[in-house]
């Protein structure tokens, strides 16, 4: 089956600094993909770029397509189709992300006008049924209330209830709870989790967050330095990280439970994009880099459902093949 | 247990707060009766969520802060008031870092002056044994003689949380409070800071109350854990065990909340509503609202901190049965 979203070759520069090396990434109708990387790995560029977000100043190469249809550089009436309809955003901070002078039911009501081309009571209705959907209790009322009079996990519910305004075929969810606490979290992807279940819906699931991700996606994307590095199903990535990069962000995470352990820091810090090696960007903080890290490994499918831009295992495949 | 270095009794911190321009001055008990011990050399996490009262807990204990009620003492005597010369030389003995390493450092002034100024400030040494302090304390927390003629803006975000450190180690104090050290920073960044946070403590045999949101980075650096909801310390016990097997349900409800490569959300314990507003703490134990256990008398009845095992202590009705003897109850 086609896939609903295919990014290919997408690259993103900011006055000549590229930050995005090409990613290619195909998102399934219905699935739920983690991305995860640090500060200045382009996890959030990529999607921002995607959906044609960022200023005019960056230049986005590559395509973007839904559906089949490329709507990068696509004229606004375009992009105005598809920006909240077929995919839907939320971000990290739901507070600046609402009009704090409107009403929720202002807000909400603008989606479900311009989404749905629902008026009236019909958007009362809807607007109801949506902040029942997301968890607030006594919609008829809280409809009438003001962002600063919820909390920040209830307007993140908010924000979900607008994204889920248009009925969207992808969520893209960048790091929806790094504000909130960890009850609050549990309770935001249980919701989206819901959601989903219910709808049908796909979701990227952008995070800095491994075990975020490992727990909500059914396939992870590890991207760094502007590229993604490693991509396979969760479960393996966990089991079995291949690249070292992978490997080192799961050594870096302090278990919850059992024996403790010292974690295994990765020295040094992310290149900066104004000076990028020309090498693997990985090179200089893997432990296992070597003379054949002088060019930079392109991502290759390999077994098991994955993919991989690592030289070392490159050369080893017919033992990752012997491990399936 | 050796003599504590710092202990804390009773402590109670009230802030009043105006709801809108002309609405009446409500009162908020931010912490409300947290007693707390830690030994020399030892590590003490504090977690819970925002408005628990732990960085207030923390702000306290180090008398930056005055409490309502209660009392902290440092090596047996009680803390000096603020802006007092016995304050003031006590400040070299407990230092505090923050999260955002930036807010903390001086943009105008290089690294090594930074790390070089508790050391004038406390009067230590000449100027060359000065120098030689700060390049001590720069190669301690793993940075480069280089870095030192650096400014702050020029250093990446692990490396400025290290110059914070060394800065706080220079008085080689004994108590060191450190509020939420490490989540601004990446993981990979993050464990490095970790790592040398252990590595410090051990070396330097440093008495430490960590403060976090993060259950799994407190863990890994604390020997035992204190868990606050809302002003209070509802469980006390030894780090690994406590998140093995939590007794009260709020800690039960944070422990699987906090994400585990490997484990599906089928387990995880949702908690219904939001934390409640400090400033309207329900009545009784202050979680029942949100526990799926609570029972008539949770709603009515504050639970004590009562011991129930060995090392372990929690605040909950359905632990400890009240007002049972405490071997009974272990």
């Amino acid at each position: 089956m086609a896939a609903l979203v295919a990014l290919k070759d997408l690259g993103v520069a900011f006055n000549g600094v590229t930050v995005l090396h090409g990613v290619d990434l195909q998102i399934a109708r219905g699935e739920a993909i983690g991305v995860v990387g640090e500060s200045g790995s382009g996890k959030s560029v990529t999607f921002l770029a995607a959906l044609g977000l960022l200023p005019r100043s960056a230049r986005v190469t590559g395509a973007v397509e839904l559906d089949g249809a490329n709507i990068l550089g696509a004229p606004d009436a375009v992009l105005d189709r598809v920006r909240g309809r077929r995919v839907a955003m939320i971000f990290q901070d739901p507070a600046s992300a609402l009009n704090p002078v409107l009403t929720i039911r202002r807000q909400i009501g603008e989606s479900l006008a311009r989404h749905r081309g629902l008026t009236g009571q019909a958007i009362e209705r809807e607007a109801r049924r949506l902040l029942d959907l997301v968890g607030i209790a006594d919609a008829p009322r809280r409809l009438s209330a003001y962002p600063h009079e919820f909390s920040g996990g209830q307007n993140q519910r908010i924000m979900i209830a607008m994204a889920l305004a248009g009925s969207p075929d992808l969520l893209i969810a960048d790091e929806p709870t790094t504000a909130l606490d960890a009850t609050i979290q549990a309770q935001i992807l249980e919701l989206i989790g819901r959601v989903r279940r219910e709808t049908g819906m796909a979701l990227v699931l952008i995070s800095h967050d491994l075990g975020v991700v490992a727990e909500n996606c059914e396939r992870v994307a590890v991207m760094y330095a502007g590229r993604i590095v490693e991509e396979a199903p969760a479960a393996a990535v966990f089991a079995q990280p291949l690249h070292p990069y992978t490997e080192g962000l799961i050594g870096a995470l302090p278990p919850i439970d059992g024996p403790r352990r010292r974690l295994t820091a990765i020295a040094g810090t992310v290149p900066d994009p104004k000076d990028m090696p020309s090498e693997c960007a990985f090179a200089p903080r893997c432990n296992h880099a070597g003379p054949r890290c002088g060019a930079i490994p392109p991502l290759r499918a390999i077994a098991g459902a994955r993919r991989l831009a690592c030289v070392r295992h490159h050369e080893a495949l017919p033992f990752i093949e012997a491990a399936e | 247990m050796t003599a504590p270095l710092i202990e804390a009794r009773a402590l109670v911190r009230v802030y009043h707060s105006r709801q809108g321009l002309f609405g009446a001055a409500r009162a908020l008990r931010a912490v409300d009766g947290v007693s707390l011990a830690i030994a020399p050399g030892e590590t003490l996490g504090l977690v819970g969520e925002s408005g628990s009262g732990k960085s207030t807990t923390g702000r306290m204990v180090l008398g930056l802060e005055p409490p309502d009620a209660g009392s902290v003492h440092f090596a047996g005597e009680p803390l000096p008031p603020p802006g007092t010369p016995p304050w003031r030389a006590l400040r070299a003995r407990v230092q505090m870092i923050f999260q955002d390493p930036l807010g903390a450092l001086d943009r105008r002034l290089t690294i090594a002056d930074q790390i070089a100024e508790p050391l004038e400030i406390h009067r230590r040494g000449d100027q060359p044994a000065r120098a030689e302090r700060v390049r001590e304390l720069m190669r301690q927390v793993g940075l480069s003689a280089d870095h030192g003629a650096r400014y702050p803006h020029e250093l990446s975000g692990g490396q400025r949380q290290r110059a914070v450190l060394a800065r706080a180690l220079a008085t080689a104090p004994e108590f060191l409070v450190c509020d939420e050290p490490v989540s601004a920073l990446d993981v990979s960044i993050q464990a490095q800071v970790v790592n040398l946070l252990i590595d410090l403590q051990a070396s330097l045999k440093l008495a430490m109350l960590f403060i976090s949101h993060d259950l799994r980075v407190v863990r890994q650096v604390s020997a035992r854990v204190a868990v606050m909801y809302l002003g209070r310390i509802v469980e006390l016990g030894d780090a690994d065990d406590l998140f093995a097997t939590p007794a009260h349900p709020y800690t039960r409800a944070l422990v699987s909340a906090s994400p585990a490569p490997g484990r599906r959300s089928a387990t995880r314990i949702v908690l219904a509503g939001d934390p409640p507003d400090p400033a309207a703490r329900p009545s009784g134990c202050a979680f029942h609202p949100r526990c799926a256990h609570a029972l008539p008398r949770c709603r009515g009845e504050t639970p004590v901190l009562v011991n129930v095992a060995p090392g372990r202590s929690a605040a909950c009705h359905l632990v400890t049965p009240a007002h049972a003897p405490i071997d009974a109850a272990a």
